[in-house]
Parts: structure tokens; C-alpha cells; sequence
């Protein structure tokens, strides 16, 4: 690791104003993906502004169907919110299986969704949920927030202060981790959002990281059944391959993955 | 005898410090003044080094050298040797090129060292690092052994024509063809060997200081073999003279075979050191060893093995290709010849075998002795020939091998190898039994039902360990002996020190060896201590490798102990007025049997060291030394059995459970023979189904990283069912023969076997990832 200047920022405001101070800085929120890639020194950011302390981005919060969930909240907290796990226990047991114990309590969902790495859980299950991202500038939803592989709608300095989103009718998550780095070699987010609203995001498969399966979600939307995406045609073109599988394996890993959310979903 | 004899599950001394993180590695160690080397290392495959342009990196804070390969050679240091000579079968020795420990005009594979920069902290190094601008024309490059031996292929060392080291073979070749061209049935396989990064929990590193004063090198470093080093350093490298260079290999965290060899770092170390005038220490990084550690395994194989009608075997014919890397690591040669093709019998009597074995140099790190070495290659080909021909003959895989085993012993195989003891049915039977073998019908019907397919593997493996006889090595061209070395110091007061050439880097030595004295005298483990890694200390010894510290270094230690038991027991006799024969010592006292007389041991190890009243002529002192040469390899085997259950939606292999029956003779401490059994079949299924080193068509190492280098966890492994059963070693005075590498060596094909068998393609290689399993099942 190249030297760094670390800053806890107190505030969003605290934050924004070190980020204008800095060179070259980067706002770190857990930093699981970011420290290991500064370690290896393929990122050298002059200042890191620290999110995670930011009083206003954490917690979660459930009123009704409405679930908001702070920027700076860990994968274990996620995890193990009671109110959340009643309200969508998909997202809950998501959390629950990323990384290991020791990640889940540095890494957050804010850090997760800036980061949209092709194999991350999150992305996936904002898409699906159909979820609002919040910044300190706008709202952005789900669809329109996640740019292919590690890309983003955020801006310079922009932060993600919360994601919210409609508790679903029925929804699970099912992940086929890659056997040396337990990533998501495919993980498919599956969500009823009733009256014929379902989505599928895949995670981990696609050659241009989080995508939604449009055919998925209408053949489910007709006939909520595993058998319904059993034989769903996954374009292998859009895959990716690599030596732990090629594409027509992650095509394969995609109707799987798919098949088990939609039953374990119910 | 007592608790904490033979045999007693003597909990680890040495753990108190590992599990509280008091170990004292070698990255532990500082010396004032100590500067920190990083290493500026080839990013390319091959390429000739045009320039190495050293002015701004060399004008950073804190540098005070930056080195080459140039001024390496200029100072007269010696090229890297390969230390087993291995002859063609056309009477040429093998083509050896050239390996210095920083490259001098040709970088042969991404990670070769090219400089070394000496800076006062490591931040400043790395940044100097970071600033030597070296220019390289690139060159065509070759990563596959098969690839490096075509016409046209990219040559690597001028003394290697088309890249090959030797083209060497053992065996009866006419006969063996003959035989199989005879046989009722031919099985022929072609075998993929994957090649492996040895990933010890502790990186290499290297700390050194030249004492300008006393004129004399120290040199910290993580071996398994101190002394070892110390003579190579010296002997070869020219780096500093024996008597006047301290190796210290202290606390080691793991080697696996990796930790054998004489690296470019711990030369280039002692040589900066001496050159700046300032300590130098180096730590590698993670990244650093898989690139650069030496790798294992990696050979393509085609057999034939012919059966009669019967079932026997009428003869085996093997090919072999193996992949040696860039440059001949210490013993790479010996791997895939004397450690692999002589271990091709299996436990099975086969009156015909011929084995030829190329090895290659190829465009990536070098490969050498990995947990279990060669005997690994030679099971997995043996085991997977074994269960297809059941399969291809329509007979249980059981029966077959039954049929061929080895029953009356000593055996002599075609290949060199006299096997001494064995029972291999017992062990075969047992594994069975305990596998629940009659249940399995029932079972894989029950997992059909949940859309799973159950299959089930044997695998009965043979290793020789111990190595080994002096004058046999050295006949088949080891450039060192292989005994052992051993130093019992009894102190005034009765408490021991036992100074051991073997080197303890996670095997328990420091344990499992005090057991031997509370056997001998009675004496609790706790009043023993064992000293070992420092060649100050220890006069000599050919350290850890091979599973040789139980067969080989702990013979040593028997032998020294007779000594001082005899000269115990000849002043205990003079003390007490008694005969000499009459005289046994048992928990911790000295009596004359049969009456009442007796002394403490301290008593007469006290008497020893005053000397006020010792039989005539007789020296004080209580210390007596020996060397132990072995009389044979031994002969570790065993059978395991695995039965797994595929996931046919994604490939995904659950390993159900996994049998092993082993039989290692003597065993001085069974928790610590478990825990060998449970690593060494863990790293087993690791390559058989995890682990694979990878280059890209660039060069690039793709699996550099924990990322893409799948390592075995514990959820990857079920909970072991372990068993032994003991044949005594007739070859040494314990009995004893080795459990160090059985696990890794029995693995790999009872896996293989147990996926094939479920899935109904017998066309599956290594690793047998999610992937590559479900392209199996789908065709």
C-alpha cells in the first residue's frame, strides 16, 4: 500500500468538505474491495474519507412496507435486523452469506452498491427489489444506477446516504459461490411484487456485471414456478467465462440459481 | 512406558506459542540496522533484458543499493545447481541450464528476479522498486511441457535442445510390451497431473548479516533443512565459507516441501548484506510465493496396463512428460524419476513394468518436491488404471486389486523398490468396513430419489518414505547422503536436550521426540527439550522432508539414547555394587532388578557430571551423539475409500465421507498421526478437486491470488474416518514409517474414482471443479 491520509468524517458534510480538500480522494465504507486493491497498489487515493461513523447513514428502518436502509449499515446488521428479516427475509439472508463473519462486520451496503463489482450480492438484490438509491444529490433507482462492471450512475464526490425500497409479496436469493473466492459465480434475486410485477437480477454470470432476465421475469409473472424458468433461454453470449466456468456453464448456473429463489422463495 | 511413551496422545508442547501467537518466525527477527530488499521482477514470460536503468531508484530516500545480476556474478556467486544428477537413457547426464539468482540477460518466466533494491524501511524499497526502469525485449515463450518439446517451440536454455532436461526410463521395455501386447484386456488412459502452488501459511523470507568484525554471515531463513542450505550456500554459491556462516531456520509455518530448496532471495540476501555492509532482510508476499514458490506436480501421462484373463496384471507401460519450469530447482530431477516412476508397482505384484519419463523446461515457475513428491503422480496413475479396468472389465473395483496384491514380502518390484511389510487386504478390509462398502447400493438409490448422483472410489496407495540409504541415492545420483543426525545432552541435574538434524516446521517434533525419552527413562516429556534449526547448535543434519523425521531422524535419536543408557547404566552399576546387566531404568529411577536398590536418574546424572565416583577410566559427562544411515525406504500404505455425492444441476461435489486405513508401523503419538492423516488428505482433495496453478496464453499466472487459487476449507471436507493398522517396519529400530504425506499421496484418485463412478464418465480431470464436472454429466 502506497501511504494514505485517513479521515473519519463526522458528518456528510464533514465528508463532502474533505473530498474537496483532497487531491486525489476516495470515500471508503468498509473498504473490503478497496484496501485489498490498495495493498496490492492498483488504487494509490491520496486521502480515503471514511463513511461508516456517519451517524445519518446508519441504521434501517421499516414503517409499513417501506424499508430504508442506511448507506453506512453492515452486512451484519442487515443480517440480523429483526424488523427487516420480517419484512423481506431475502435481503437478510443475503447479507448473511457474504464474505465471512469478519467482512460482514467492516463492509457495508453503500460501499457494496458504489463499488458494483460483477460478482457482488447487492446489486442484484436492488435491482430485483426494484430499490431507490439515495445520494446526497438525488434519487436514483436501481435500474438506472447500476452501469455495467464497476460502474455507476454516482458522480464525483456523490454519496450514497440510503437505499429504500417496497418490502415484496415473495422474494429469495439464491448464489452459486465461486469455489476460491466464495463471490457469486451466479447469484439470481428473484422478487413477486404482485398484480404481475416480478423481477429477476442476475449477479456474478453476466459479462457486463448486474443484469435484469426480462424473459424470467414474464414467464414467472404468468406462472410463479420454478418449472416456469427451468427451461429459459440464457443468452450465453451475454456470460462470462473464465477458468472457473465458461459461458455455457454460468448459463446453466443462471436457470439453476434462478429455479431454487423461485422455490425457495414459495 | 508411562503416560507419556510410545504411543501416548501426548497433547503439542509447541502449540502454547502457535495458537497464542507467540511463535518467533523469521520475519520476528530484527537486527539494528537492518535494511529491507525488495525485489523488481520480470513481468514477462521471456524476454532478454536490455537495460536495467537503476539512476533515479538508486537517488531515492533511504536507498542504499540497487543490484543486478551482473554485479551478482561479478562478485563471483554461483549459478543455482539442481543437486540430483539424472542420466538419459542414452548415457548423457541430464542438460542442466543455467540459473543465477538474479537474471543476467534472460528472464524465463513472470516473477524472475532481475534487481534487488536495499532501502531503510520497506515502504522506501518498494517505492525504489517501483523506479528501476528495466527495458525487455520480449520473446516467443512456452508454457505446456507437451508444447516445449515440439518442433519450433521457444527454447529456453541453449544446453537444453528442445527444451528437454532428459529423456530417462526404468523398467523392462520389450517385455513389458510384449506382455501387454498378450494381455486378454489393455486399459489405456491418458492422465493429467495438475500442477499445484504449495501455499505454506508463512511466506519465505530471508533475514542476513554480514559481521564485517568476526568476518561472519548469519542468515535467518524459513527451511526445512538448515544445514542443507548452509552447504549449498557455501559449497555452490560461493556466498560465504561453512565454517564461517550461521543458518537459522526458526520457527517455520509450514513448508510442504516448499521450503526444501535454496532460493535466489536467500542468496541475494547474504550477498547484499555483505556488499552494503547492512543487514537485509526480506519477507515475501503472498503474491511473491505463488509466483515464485517452487510449484508441484504438473505431468501428462499416457499408460497401458495389460490384465490376463484373470484379472492379474501381465504388465504396465508408462509415459510420462513433466513440466520442471524455467530453471532445475535443488532435487526437481529426482521427482518425477526416482520418487514417481519406482513407486508405479503400487501394492500390487506386477512382474512388467517400463516407465519413460521427459522432463521439460517451460516458460514458468520452477516445479520440485511437493507434499508427497512423484508418489502423489505415480497413485493417481496407478489407482485411476486400477478402478477404469475394474470398470472396463465389469469386476468390483475391490477384487480386482485383491487379486494383484503384493502378499508375501520382502518384495521386489521390477522398479527398484523392495517392498519390507505390509498387510494390504488388512488395510483394504478395514477401509471397507468402516466405508459401510455392502450399504453403498442403498445409498446412492436414496440420493437418486433426491436427484443426486452418489458414486464411490477407492484408491490403495503405496509411498516409500524414509529416504534413504546413503550409498542407494547416491548410486541413482543424489548429490547428498540421506541419513540422519542426532545429540542427547543429559544435563547434571537429569533433565535432557535432544539436538535433532531434523527440522520441526508444523509436524510436532518437539513433542512426538520427547516421547521418546519418557519411553527410554520415565522421564515426564516436560523435563526434554528439543533443540533443532540452527547450525550452531546442531552439529549436522539433512532435515524434513519426505515423512524421513520419524523414520530416519527419530532413529538417530534412538541410537544416542542406547549410548547414554548404556553409560547410565554402567555407573548406576558401579554406584549401587551391582551387575551392569542387572540394572533398569524405569520412571525416572536406576534399579537393580529384583532387589530394593535403586537410584534416582538425576542421581546418577549427577554423578556423572561431578565425576567424584565414576567406574575406572571412564569420562564424566552424560552427552552422546550418533548418525543414522537407513537400511531401506519404508513403506507406508494404506486404503481409503470416498464417496461423494454430485450435484448434477451444477456440477457440485459433496464429499460424503471419506475412509482411510492406513498402516505406518510404530506410532509415537496417534493425535498427531491423525492430524497428518486429516492435512494431508485435505490438501489430497484439494487438488482433486480445488486447486489448479494456471498461466494464460501470456505467461501471466491467472491464480495468483486467493481469488482464483481455490484452496480446500473446512466446509469443502467432511469429518474423516481414520484407522491404522500396524505391520512393524522391519528397516529401522522403531518400526516406524511415515505418515507425513499418505494423506495427500492416497487422495486424489479415491476422489476422482468416487465422482467418475457417479456420473458415468470416466473422462474427468483434475481438478474436478463444479464446472468441469458438469461439462462431464452433459458431454
Amino acid at each position: 500500500m502506497y501511504a494514505t491520509n485517513y479521515h473519519r468524517a463526522s458528518s456528510l458534510k464533514d465528508a463532502q468538505a474533505l473530498f474537496k480538500k483532497a487531491d486525489d480522494g476516495k470515500f471508503v465504507s468498509g473498504g473490503q474491495t478497496l484496501l485489498p486493491t490498495m495493498k496490492q497498489r492498483l488504487a494509490a487515493p491520496s486521502d480515503l474519507i471514511d463513511l461508516r461513523h456517519v451517524k445519518d447513514l446508519k441504521g434501517i428502518k421499516v414503517s409499513g412496507k417501506k424499508v430504508t436502509i442506511g448507506a453506512a449499515t453492515t452486512h451484519a446488521e442487515v443480517a440480523t435486523n429483526e424488523k427487516l428479516a420480517k419484512a423481506c427475509p431475502a435481503i437478510a439472508s443475503l447479507a448473511s452469506h457474504i464474505g465471512d463473519p469478519a467482512v460482514r462486520h467492516m463492509g457495508t451496503i453503500g460501499g457494496s452498491i458504489a463499488n458494483n463489482d460483477p460478482a457482488a450480492d447487492y446489486p442484484a438484490a436492488m435491482m430485483a427489489l426494484d430499490a431507490t438509491i439515495h445520494t446526497n444529490k438525488r434519487q436514483i433507482s436501481a435500474d438506472k444506477f447500476f452501469k455495467g462492471m464497476f460502474e455507476t450512475a454516482l458522480k464525483d464526490g456523490e454519496i450514497i446516504t440510503a437505499v429504500e425500497f417496497s418490502a415484496p409479496k415473495k422474494a429469495a436469493y439464491s448464489k452459486y459461490p465461486n469455489p476460491a473466492s466464495r463471490y457469486a459465480m451466479c447469484g439470481v434475486f428473484v422478487a413477486d411484487h404482485g398484480k404481475g410485477d416480478v423481477r429477476v437480477a442476475v449477479t456474478g454470470a453476466g459479462n457486463d456485471g448486474v443484469f435484469r432476465h426480462k424473459a424470467m421475469e414474464k414467464a414467472l409473472a404468468a406462472d410463479w414456478s420454478p418449472e416456469a424458468v427451468a427451461s429459459a433461454k440464457v443468452n450465453e453470449d451475454d456470460m462470462l467465462s473464465d477458468i472457473h466456468g465458461n459461458e455455457a456453464y454460468r448459463a446453466n448456473l443462471v436457470r439453476v440459481m434462478a429455479k431454487r429463489a423461485v422455490a425457495a422463495a414459495g | 512406558m508411562g503416560v507419556e511413551g510410545i504411543g501416548a496422545r501426548v497433547l503439542r508442547k509447541e502449540d502454547q506459542r502457535f495458537i497464542t501467537g507467540k511463535g518467533k518466525y523469521t520475519d520476528d527477527f530484527k537486527i539494528a540496522g537492518m535494511h529491507h530488499a525488495v525485489f523488481v521482477r520480470s513481468p514477462y514470460a521471456h524476454a532478454k533484458i536490455k537495460k536495467i536503468g537503476k539512476s533515479k531508484a538508486e537517488k531515492m530516500p533511504g536507498v542504499v543499493a540497487v543490484l543486478d545480476g551482473k554485479q551478482l556474478t561479478g562478485d563471483g556467486i554461483g549459478n543455482i545447481i539442481c543437486g540430483w544428477m539424472i542420466h538419459s537413457k542414452d548415457g548423457s547426464p541430464m542438460n542442466m541450464g543455467a540459473w543465477s539468482a538474479l537474471a543476467t540477460e534472460f528472464v524465463r518466466y513472470v516473477g524472475d528476479g532481475v534487481a534487488v533494491v536495499i532501502a531503510d524501511t520497506l515502504e522506501n524499497a518498494r517505492a525504489a522498486a517501483e523506479a528501476v526502469d528495466v527495458s525487455y525485449q520480449e520473446l516467443p515463450h512456452v508454457i505446456e511441457a507437451t508444447e516445449a518439446l515440439k518442433k519450433g517451440a521457444p527454447q529456453l536454455h541453449p544446453e537444453a535442445k528442445n527444451n528437454l532436461i532428459y529423456d530417462w526410463e526404468i523398467g523392462e521395455k520389450a517385455a513389458t510390451d510384449s506382455a501387454i501386447a498378450g494381455a486378454a484386456h489393455v486399459t489405456e488412459m491418458e492422465i493429467t497431473n495438475n500442477r499445484l502452488v504449495p501455499n505454506a501459511m508463512e511466506p519465505r523470507a530471508a533475514l542476513a548479516n554480514y559481521d564485517v568484525a568476526e568476518d561472519h554471515f548469519t542468515l535467518y531463513t524459513t527451511s526445512q533443512n538448515p544445514h542443507v542450505a548452509r552447504l549449498v550456500l557455501s559449497a555452490f554459491y560461493q556466498v560465504a565459507p561453512e565454517h564461517k556462516l550461521r543458518v537459522i531456520a526458526p520457527d517455520v509455518g509450514g513448508g510442504f516441501g516448499s521450503k526444501i530448496y535454496i532460493y535466489p532471495e536467500e542468496i541475494v540476501c547474504l550477498w547484499a548484506s555483505k556488499r552494503t555492509g547492512v543487514p537485509v532482510k526480506w519477507t515475501g508476499e503472498r503474491t511473491e510465493s505463488f509466483l515464485t514458490d517452487a510449484h508441484g506436480r504438473d505431468h501428462v501421462t499416457k499408460a497401458k496396463m495389460g490384465f490376463d484373463k484373470n484379472g492379474k496384471i501381465v504388465g504396465f507401460s508408462v509415459d510420462t512428460v513433466a513440466n520442471l519450469g524455467a530453471y532445475m530447482s535443488l532435487f526437481s530431477s529426482s521427482v518425477p524419476t526416482y520418487l514417481y516412476a519406482t513407486l508405479l508397482s503400487g501394492q500390487y505384484n506386477i512382474a512388467n513394468i517400463h516407465c519413460n519419463v521427459r522432463t521439460v523446461y517451460t516458460n514458468t515457475a520452477p516445479v520440485d518436491a511437493y507434499r508427497g513428491a512423484g508418489r502423489p503422480e505415480a497413485t493417481y496413475v496407478v489407482e485411476r488404471m486400477m478402478e477404469t479396468a475394474a470398470r472396463e472389465m465389469g469386476m468390483e473395483p475391490a477384487e480386482l486389486r485383491r487379486r494383484n496384491f503384493v502378499k508375501a514380502f520382502p518384495h521386489q518390484t521390477p522398479v527398484i523398490m523392495c517392498y519390507d511389510a505390509g498387510d494390504y487386504n488388512a488395510t483394504l478390509d478395514a477401509a471397507l468396513k468402516a466405508a459401510d462398502y455392502d450399504g453403498f447400493a442403498k445409498r446412492k438409490a436414496s440420493a437418486a430419489r433426491k436427484g443426486k448422483l452418489r458414486g464411490m472410489g477407492l484408491s490403495c496407495y503405496i509411498e516409500a518414505c524414509g529416504i534413504a540409504p546413503s550409498a542407494a541415492v547416491g548410486s541413482l545420483g543424489a548429490g547428498v547422503g540421506l541419513w540422519e543426525s542426532a545429540e542427547v545432552r543429559v544435563n547434571p541435574v537429569g533433565t535432557v536436550e535432544i539436538l535433532t538434524g531434523s527440522h520441526s516446521h508444523g509436524q510436532g517434533h518437539e513433542t512426538t521426540f520427547t516421547q521418546l525419552v519418557s519411553e527410554r527413562f520415565g522421564l515426564p516429556t516436560d523435563n526434554v527439550q528439543i533443540v533443532h534449526g540452527d547450525t550452531d547448535k546442531v552439529q549436522f543434519g539433512m532435515g524434513t522432508y519426505g515423512s524421513r523425521s520419524g523414520a530416519v531422524g527419530m532413529s538417530a535419536i534412538v541410537k544416542a539414547l542406547d549410548k547414554v543408557e548404556g553409560k547410565a547404566k554402567k555407573i548406576a552399576a558401579h554406584l549401587l555394587e551391582a551387575d551392569e546387566g542387572d540394572i533398569v531404568i524405569e520412571n525416572g529411577e536406576v534399579k537393580v532388578a529384583g532387589t530394593d536398590k535403586k537410584l534416582g536418574w538425576h542421581e546418577v546424572c549427577l554423578a556423572a557430571y561431578t565425576g567424584h565416583n565414576l567406574p575406572e577410566g571412564m569420562e564424566p559427562g552424560l552427552k552422546e551423539g550418533a548418525f543414522y544411515d537407513p537400511t531401506n525406504f519404508t513403506f507406508p500404505a494404506g486404503a481409503y475409500v470416498c464417496e461423494v455425492e454430485v450435484d448434477p444441476e451444477t456440477g457440485k461435489t459433496e464429499v460424503i465421507q471419506f475412509v482411510a486405513a492406513d498402516d505406518f508401523g510404530t506410532i509415537i503419538n496417534p493425535m498427531i498421526v491423525e492430524g497428518q492423516v486429516h492435512g494431508g488428505i485435505t490438501q489430497g482433495l484439494g487438488q482433486a478437486m480445488l486447486e489448479n496453478a494456471v498461466y494464460d496464453d501470456n505467461g501471466q499466472l491467472l491464480t495468483a491470488s486467493y481469488m482464483d487459487y481455490a484452496m480446500p476449507r473446512a466446509d469443502d471436507v467432511p469429518s474423516y474416518k481414520l484407522s491404522t493398522h500396524e505391520t512393524v517396519c522391519p528397516g529401522n529400530p522403531l518400526g516406524m514409517k511415515g505418515c507425513g504425506e499418505a494423506g495427500a499421496i492416497g487422495s486424489p484418485p479415491a476422489l476422482i474414482n468416487a465422482i467418475t463412478d457417479a456420473i458415468g464418465n470416466n473422462n474427468l480431470a483434475m481438478p474436478a471443479t463444479p464446472a468441469r464436472v458438469w461439462s462431464a454429466i452433459n458431454g
